[in-house]
């Protein structure tokens, strides 16, 4: 088991790189703790898979380092640095047994006969691949295969970590859920570093303590699924994270705060000199649809909106309203009754959270809220 | 393959029915024909039964033919598979210096055969080609057209130089079909080189080694444009394999039904050992 | 990385061994036959084109190479044409008799040529087609055909037989379906298969030399004229060797792209 540490880390996959589009993985420094179970949250083609296998050693960074326990493991491959990965779709070996595939890892690190066996023994029980043991890994189902491939990665209990790169794209959804359980309890069980990679957010906040978003080939945000929920660093986790994702509204700077038609959201003072810091223009206001308040009749700080649409889903509801030049969408409970076509609708100030050039500009100081 | 029942396909494999069977069904219902009788002129044959079968089975200098072939085949693929299958793995993966290399592998494949004949014919003489001079040159005694183990030396050399790019080229496209993953995935768990080799890449190779296997045992058994330019069958008969032996039988002594009845016997031993190496192959596949 | 060096090291070794006896022939073929036999010489002294001016000017030798490349074309041609609708009814279609027909055909690859000489010579002497292309042509189909089918089947039952349906809704008939459509999908099928016909043909020669004496005589055979009786013309015969090598070339280099997938014939 080690700390995995990743110091001003950048990966391009053309030789000479011009300018940012180039990089698959932009400048960036992150610290995978001991013993923790980590899920990497992204799209498809954000730099996921890069970083993954950049910290297994299948690629060598093209900037900065990588570190085990405070060592740097560049230059060293796979084996070296003793880490079980597993891939998205199934690796089996198809000449081999089910047992010898499992065996496999652990036979060429020379480890004796009856310990392999018990380990083996072990894994398949909580894979649930018994049955199986003793046949040619060929004829194995799409599940099969890869609960073997997910076997090489977890019979090696002395790994630094094991990497899982979307493990459960090919598995039937009832299938995933109860795989996603047993990586639990074996995270539970042997207390292995892992990191668990997955465009899903769902699969990501059962299984892991703390998620990294990334984004476009940067770690947007590190944190638990809650962090992620209520306050997300990045329109990017916003949008992404929840469903559906955050409304964002652009705004215009005024003397109190911001405004979008013709209304005026305060800021605090640190906000405000923040943002006049940065000079920039891309200002945008952030509120999740669970926190947008809707309310039949006008208050305080309310303001009146078209209901362009209502989608039951059963346990909730999701309403799309027209308020000025914006689309919104929120989400109120099964029971709340919607009636005629306008709406009064508030936005909570704690759950308002402002965006410059995307990143989050809070109120309290930064270095108070991590 | 899902395939559909219909009879009606039969007018697509008509053509090709027809061509192979004018080119192959009416000629060796000749051979079989001949194989059963005497014949001494246009209008003298009679009907002899099996004897010109039993006659070729006993036939000593048939036997010996046929034993050298035997060997001939033998060494050609247990020199020619591993060697293949070596130097495609030697092969770059991709990019220009890879096509350079297929180019320059398939250049043999394409030389017409009596051309390949040729070619060893002077690389290997004493006085004006190269190899011969090199190696009178070093001090070994070497002379492809005197010495019989010289002559077999020869001709297992060019088959060799000739055949093994086959095998190369064959195994190169297997080893290309390999997903990348299963590489990633052995060096994960910590396979040796060996043990990529052996659980990964030779699995995967077997596909395409049971077609060189195939090409290279039926081609290599039916020899006979290569080693008649070099050697003619020489010194004596030490490099006469099956094809010359029949050829000069049919041709040269016009001896039609024994050289008949061989044909046949000929061509069931090609068949059968072809089946029992496809056989052998792909048996272990199969689920117990 | 001094493995990849290792290995890159490796196959140039073999790439040279195997390029050296070609080199031997055409180093041969620009030297004089005196050059030849008085001393060895690793290239050229007295560069001459004399030997090829031989071949290119009489009739005789360069009649040879076009013989050979009609039948080859010839050959080529008849065995796509058959081979493909053949292919694809294996590939898409149960028939009475499909596996016997299919093992039948393959059956004859594993025919030695030797024992059809005399069948064949009696064969096409009979109907009149000795000493023609066509008869060197159909011959060669004994053994390019059930390869070309075993290939083209292959390729074809790696297209998925959706393809063929979509192609019926959208109202395709089936030949126009056949050449739009599928033709393209298996195109290094196609190029592979052209090229195993081409190979195959272009370097057979007991066949060839039996059914042909003057007309339709190939290269292979018109070689042999240069054993005289003042010994062997070499420069003559080299040179002759060296031309039998260049076609070859040109249809690699025109199938280099498709070789590394083509290879696999579809089979992997």
């Amino acid at each position: 088991m080690a700390e995995i540490q990743l110091k001003s880390l950048a990966h391009s996959y053309s030789r000479h790189p011009e300018g940012p589009g180039d990089y698959a993985i932009r400048q960036m420094s992150h610290t995978w703790h001991k013993g923790g179970a980590y899920a990497l949250l992204g799209p498809s083609g954000c730099g996921k898979t890069t970083m993954l296998n950049i910290i297994s050693g299948l690629l060598a960074p093209s900037e900065g380092d990588v570190m085990f326990d405070n060592v740097r493991v560049n230059e060293l491959s796979p084996k070296d640095r003793n880490i079980a990965q597993v891939f998205q779709f199934p690796v089996v070996y198809d000449s081999m047994t089910v047992f010898d595939n499992l065996a496999f890892p652990l036979k060429n690190a020379g480890i004796p006969k009856a310990r392999i066996e018990a380990k083996v023994e072990e894994i398949a029980a909580i894979l649930e691949l018994e049955p199986v043991l003793r046949k040619k890994a060929k004829g194995l189902t799409a599940d099969e295969k890869q609960k073997v491939s997910m076997g090489r990665g977890l019979v090696r209990d002395d790994v630094s970590a094991i990497l899982f790169d979307e493990p459960l794209t090919v598995i039937d959804p009832q299938l995933k859920w109860k795989l996603r359980r047993k990586l639990k309890q074996i995270h539970e069980q042997f207390n292995i570093t892992m990191v668990y990679v997955t465009h899903d957010q769902l699969e990501a906040s059962t299984f892991a303590d703390k998620i990294a978003v990334m984004y476009d080939g940067q770690i947007v945000q590190f944190g638990t699924p809650r962090e992620l929920f209520e306050r997300p660093n990045h329109t990017f986790v916003g949008f992404f994270i929840g469903s559906p994702g955050m409304n964002l509204i652009d705004v215009s700077v005024t003397e109190q705060g911001v405004r979008f038609d013709d209304i005026d959201v305060p800021l605090d003072d640190g906000q405000k000199q923040r943002i006049a810091a940065t000079g920039s223009s891309n200002i945008k206001l952030g509120i999740r649809p669970e926190f947008v308040q809707l309310t039949a009749a006008p208050a305080d700080d309310t303001w009146p909106c078209r209901i362009l649409d209502v989608e039951d889903l059963g346990t909730y509801k999701i309403v799309t309203l027209q308020l000025g030049e914006q689309r919104l969408k929120a989400r109120i409970d099964e029971d709340q009754m919607i009636s005629g076509d306008t709406l009064h609708v508030g936005f909570p100030r704690q759950w308002l959270k402002v965006y410059v050039d995307e990143f989050l500009v809070d109120e309290q100081t930064e270095e108070a809220q991590s | 393959m899902r395939k559909v029942p219909n009879n009606r396909a039969w007018w697509l494999v008509l053509p090709v029915f027809i061509l192979v069977a004018f080119s192959a069904l009416i000629p060796l219902m000749t051979v079989v024909n001949y194989s059963v009788q005497d014949i001494f002129g246009p209008n003298a044959a009679y009907f002899v039964g099996t004897d010109w079968f039993r006659e070729v089975l006993r036939n000593e200098s048939l036997q010996a033919s046929l034993g050298r072939q035997v060997v001939f085949s033998a060494a050609v693929l247990l020199i020619e598979i591993p060697l293949g299958i070596g130097i495609a793995l030697l092969m770059p993966t991709g990019g220009k210096r890879a096509s350079l290399c297929l180019i320059l592998l398939a250049i043999p494949l394409l030389i017409p055969w009596n051309v390949v004949g040729t070619i060893w014919q002077i690389f290997g003489r004493g006085d004006i080609g190269l190899f011969g001079r090199f190696l009178n040159e070093i001090g070994i005694n070497y002379n492809y057209t005197a010495d019989p183990v010289d002559a077999w030396f020869t001709v297992l050399l060019m088959d060799v130089w000739h055949w093994t790019p086959l095998v190369a080229l064959l195994c190169y496209s297997g080893l290309r079909a390999i997903p990348q993953a299963f590489y990633q995935a052995a060096e994960i768990d910590r396979a040796s080189r060996w043990a990529v080799f052996r659980y990964i890449q030779l699995p995967r190779l077997k596909s395409v080694l049971v077609i060189a296997v195939l090409l290279r045992f039926m081609d290599s058994f039916m020899i006979y444009t290569e080693p008649f330019v070099l050697t003619g069958g020489g010194p004596g008969s030490s490099t006469t394999f099956l094809s010359q032996t029949l050829t000069t039988m049919a041709v040269g002594q016009f001896d039609i039904g024994r050289a008949a009845a061989f044909s046949l016997v000929y061509f069931l031993i090609v068949l059968l050992v072809s089946w029992l190496f496809f056989t052998a192959i792909t048996y272990p596949d199969r689920d117990k | 990385m001094t493995h990849s060096k290792r290995r890159g090291f490796g196959i140039t070794f073999y790439i040279l061994l195997l390029l050296l006896p070609i080199y031997w022939l055409l180093n041969m073929s620009f030297k004089t036959n005196q050059e030849i036999l008085s001393s060895l010489t690793l290239w050229p002294q007295n560069f001459t084109f004399h030997n090829y001016a031989v071949i290119f000017t009489d009739p005789s030798w360069y009649d040879g190479y076009i013989n050979s490349m009609i039948y080859v074309s010839i050959n080529v041609v008849i065995t796509l044409l058959v081979s493909l609708p053949a292919a694809y009814a294996f590939s898409r279609y149960k028939f009475v008799g499909d596996k016997h027909l299919f093992f039948w055909l393959l059956s004859n690859r594993m025919a030695p040529p030797a024992v059809f000489l005399l069948p064949f010579f009696q064969l096409y002497s009979s109907i009149g087609l000795f000493d023609t292309h066509i008869a060197v042509a159909l011959a060669h189909c004994l053994f390019n055909v059930p390869l070309a089918v075993w290939i083209l089947e292959g390729f074809i039952s790696g297209v998925p037989r959706e393809y063929d349906e979509m192609a019926y809704i959208d109202g395709y008939s089936f030949p126009r379906f056949f050449i739009k459509i599928f033709i393209p999908m298996i195109r290094s099928g196609i190029g592979v298969s052209a090229f195993f016909a081409f190979m195959f043909s272009w370097v057979e020669l007991l066949l060839a030399r039996t059914l042909t004496s003057v007309d339709a005589q190939p290269i292979g055979a018109i070689m042999t004229r240069t054993v005289g009786a003042s010994g062997i013309d070499w420069g003559v015969l080299a040179a002759a060797g060296v031309l039998t090598i260049i076609p070859g070339l040109l249809v690699v280099w025109f199938v280099r792209n498709h070789v590394a997938t083509g290879f696999a014939l579809g089979r992997v």
